[in-house]
């Protein structure tokens, strides 16, 4: 038998004494694991609202006439609609797949990972999360303010997002609640960036070599590279924005605009600008909400496979490319902005070059379960399912990527189709794989596999039932903001289709309380798991579920091999965890 | 064999002299210090301040790059700001303070701690006067009746001067820590590096944009 007794090598310290009392505790935190939790908890609060939006918005495509009791005037405003468009990205982007895969997930499982009892700064730690916390209260309040929530999208376009209440309802407090909102989110992704990356350099176990971290701290880790070179510039950004709206500065806005009839005060100023300020952050932020979960879905493969990840090395040197060439191709957001052709040509050929990465990730996933002995758990299901979507969402991406086909698709439906699979439904079922994954690590208790698969089913034959379709919108010309597309000539026959997806969302809506009522009561009444239910190598595996304050109960380990050595020749067990030593490895006779 | 999990650099012992000094202990080897499992290399610090000198590098770059493109975009309406002339002392007094910088620290390294108070208390009066300076020159062209909003060039000019101002007060209010309290989980030695580093750095990063606020015009 392989032994799962602790290396000798470890050290052992006292271990470390629990805070006393509940804020220390649980609120003002600075142990990594509460932080993560808290990070959860917030991402799992703004998911559901922001799937209320969602449906709220799938309802008004197809009924635009209804008569809703919460809305003033009973029927939903254009103005409205674009509200909801507006807050669903910007807390879906920011507050769920930004928020749960890094703060949430890395929080807790990056430190536990490399082996370290914390992360290197704890308390910049806490302070990142509060600072989200105040930005995700700025958005929410944005809501409840005079004009109501802004009505610009999650890009906040200029002129549109400058020039204050004349442009429209949600344009006033709204809208810089949005601004302020979004710098805070900056701010506080900057702080734990900072603390992810020196966490990785600097604190990782000894034997813990580059080369042999999980691939999911390859991608918390490359994340938070992205997040600290990306998030400055989007602050930057937000800052001149509120100055133009606030101190009568034109960066963005240009001369001679007139609103309303009124013309505007300002001069020279650059629209594209903040388009190339915007995405040049926009981008790197797509790779922010997918790469954490491209490392789970490794992770998960491998272990459920039983095989090691195919080309490791590989994997590595992928996510490490995908995160170099996501700050090269933020013109591609902007084909049709009336840029250079030239500079369309380059950002169009470094795009599809992404395809080569990607392709390597895809292609290793297939082989990691290639001949593996694949085991159908929850967790599995997720990670196959973000392969699928992430496939079925990049290759559309190949034809967004070229100019010309871009003007024709950009701003319909088409491009609404590709980000919500690749980035958006992918992310999601990265972060789902993760949780019914480390649930048992987390909480100290099993989720319930038959819900689980439930949960897997509805959710993934919804999702394609949703965005499958909307693919052939775009193409046939729907128009991705409209609120009303039954009143253009051209686009009232596509009804129909609008209606099939309205009621597959509000099926996989409803059917995401399968995932809730598991996660709460699992919580409470899940069988007890122990310290290893999955059989897994990684160091969180080592210890007690849920871990000590210090993470390994006062000894720390080493690590003495690759993070996936699953089924290899002439062991016994079909595993070998990163901490058992090599003399202590059963071999068969 | 590995026998330890945290192996602290061995930094300069050096008991500070300052007040409230706890039960601080500048000890950098590998006995265990009283908060135990959470000690952090002191080598976390430095990369610390490393990525965070990243990261505020993109955040100007982002304002360099939007100056870039927005004083030669057509029909700008840029007027080209006169930059007061008093800029130029405060640049000498700023670059002078990172080489008062650089003495204390090698003061520090010598274990001369009066030299070292002396030159790192030099450094933040000099910081201060800087700041005092860039406040006096914001005063000079309100005076002039310009002011954020008068034109594009001048709204970057505050921008400019106001972000990087800002970064250096958090500078000051490190160097006064530095020399009036003693450090808990950081030892005194990379506490006085990593301040070097930021300061050396805003420094810098004070001449670049000087530079492109007088030649760039």
């Amino acid at each position: 038998m392989s032994s799962h007794a602790h290396a000798g090598g470890s050290t052992v310290h006292a271990p470390m004494a629990e805070p006393s009392g509940f804020v220390r505790k649980y609120i003002f935190s600075v142990d990594h694991k509460v932080i993560g939790i808290q990070y959860f908890l917030l991402a799992l609060t703004a998911v559901v609202i922001g799937i209320v939006l969602s449906l709220l918005m799938r309802f008004h495509l197809v009924w635009p006439n209804a008569t809703l009791p919460f809305v003033s005037g009973g029927q939903m405003s254009q103005e409205q609609y674009l509200a909801l468009v507006t807050m669903h990205g910007t807390i879906m982007v920011f507050f769920v797949l930004t928020t749960a895969p890094q703060g949430g997930f890395g929080n807790y499982f990056l430190p536990i990972q490399i082996g370290a009892p914390d992360m290197a700064f704890p308390r910049l730690n806490m302070l990142s999360f509060w600072v989200t916390f105040l930005a995700f209260v700025s958005i929410i309040a944005a809501f409840v303010v005079p004009g109501g929530a802004p009505i610009s999208g999650w890009t906040g376009y200029t002129p549109l997002s400058g020039l204050g209440e004349i442009t429209g309802p949600g344009e006033g407090w709204g809208q810089t609640l949005w601004i302020v909102s979004i710098s805070l989110f900056c701010l506080a992704s900057l702080l734990g960036a900072l603390n992810f990356i020196a966490t990785t350099i600097d604190l990782r176990a000894p034997g813990m070599s580059l080369m042999r971290m999980p691939l999911t701290v390859w991608g918390w880790f490359v994340t938070a590279i992205l997040g600290l070179l990306a998030f400055g510039v989007l602050l930057a950004g937000g800052i001149l924005l509120l100055l133009d709206r606030s101190a009568g500065t034109s960066f963005f806005i240009p001369a001679g605009l007139v609103v309303n009839d009124q013309l505007q005060a300002h001069s020279g100023g650059s629209p594209l600008l903040w388009q190339h300020l915007f995405w040049f952050f926009g981008h790197p932020e797509v790779y922010i909400a997918i790469l954490p979960g491209m490392g789970v879905a490794s992770h998960v493969l491998s272990t459920f496979a039983r095989k090691p990840v195919y080309g490791y090395r590989a994997m590595a040197y992928a996510i490490c490319a995908i995160g170099f060439l996501g700050f090269m191709v933020w013109g591609h957001h902007m084909f049709v902005s009336g840029m250079s052709p030239y500079s369309g040509f380059a950002f169009s050929v470094l795009t599809m070059s992404i395809g080569v990465p990607s392709a390597i990730k895809t292609f290793n996933w297939l082989g990691t379960l290639w001949g593996g002995k694949i085991q159908s758990k929850s967790p599995m299901l997720f990670a196959l399912g973000f392969v699928s979507l992430f496939v079925s969402g990049g290759l559309s991406g190949l034809f967004l990527a070229q100019p010309a086909v871009d003007n024709m698709l950009h701003a319909t439906y088409y491009v609404v189709a590709h980000f919500h699979l690749v980035m958006g439904v992918a992310a999601i079922f990265g972060i789902f794989a993760a949780t019914y994954f480390w649930f048992p690590k987390m909480f100290g208790r099993m989720m319930n596999e038959p819900l689980g698969k439930i949960h897997f089913w509805f959710t993934f034959v919804g999702a394609y039932c949703i965005f499958m379709p909307m693919h052939f919108i775009g193409i046939a010309g729907g128009i991705r903001r409209y609120a009303d597309a039954s009143a253009v000539g051209f686009l009232a026959h596509l009804q129909p289709v609008h209606q099939f997806m309205t009621i597959a969302a509000f099926i996989t809506g409803a059917a995401q309380l399968f995932f809730l009522f598991n996660f709460f009561y699992s919580l409470k009444f899940g069988p007890k798991a122990s310290k290893n239910p999955w059989n897994a190598t990684t160091l969180e595996w080592d210890t007690d579920s849920p871990p000590p304050i210090d993470n390994f109960g006062g000894h720390y380990p080493s690590v003495y091999r690759g993070p996936y050595e699953f089924s290899v020749p002439g062991a016994v067990d079909d595993f070998i965890p990163q901490w058992v030593e090599p003399s202590q490895v059963a071999r068969v006779k | 064999m590995p026998s330890t999990i945290v192996t602290e650099e061995i930094e300069l012992i050096h008991s500070g002299k300052g007040p409230g000094g706890g039960n601080f202990s500048g000890d950098g080897g590998d006995s265990g210090d009283s908060s135990g499992a959470t000690s952090v290399p002191q080598r976390a610090y430095v990369t610390g301040m490393f990525i965070a000198l990243a990261g505020i590098l993109m955040f100007f770059m982002a304002f360099v790059s939007a100056y870039i493109v927005r004083k030669d975009m057509p029909n700008s309406a840029w007027i080209p700001l006169q930059v007061p002339r008093l800029l130029w002392l405060n640049t000498l007094v700023l670059i002078a303070s990172s080489f008062t910088l650089a003495r204390a620290h090698s003061r520090f390294t010598a274990k001369d701690e009066e030299g070292f108070r002396h030159w790192w208390a030099t450094t933040t009066i000099l910081g201060i006067l800087f700041v005092a300076g860039q406040i006096l020159a914001w005063r000079q062209l309100a005076a002039q009746g310009i002011f954020l909003a008068t034109n594009p060039s001048s709204s970057f000019f505050f921008v400019f001067t106001g972000a990087h101002g800002l970064h250096l007060l958090g500078g000051i209010l490190a160097l006064l820590y530095v020399q009036f309290r003693a450090t808990r989980k950081v030892t005194r030695g990379t506490a006085i590096e990593v301040v070097s580093m930021y300061w050396h750095f805003m420094d810098g990063l004070w001449v670049f944009l000087f530079l492109l606020l007088y030649l760039g015009r």
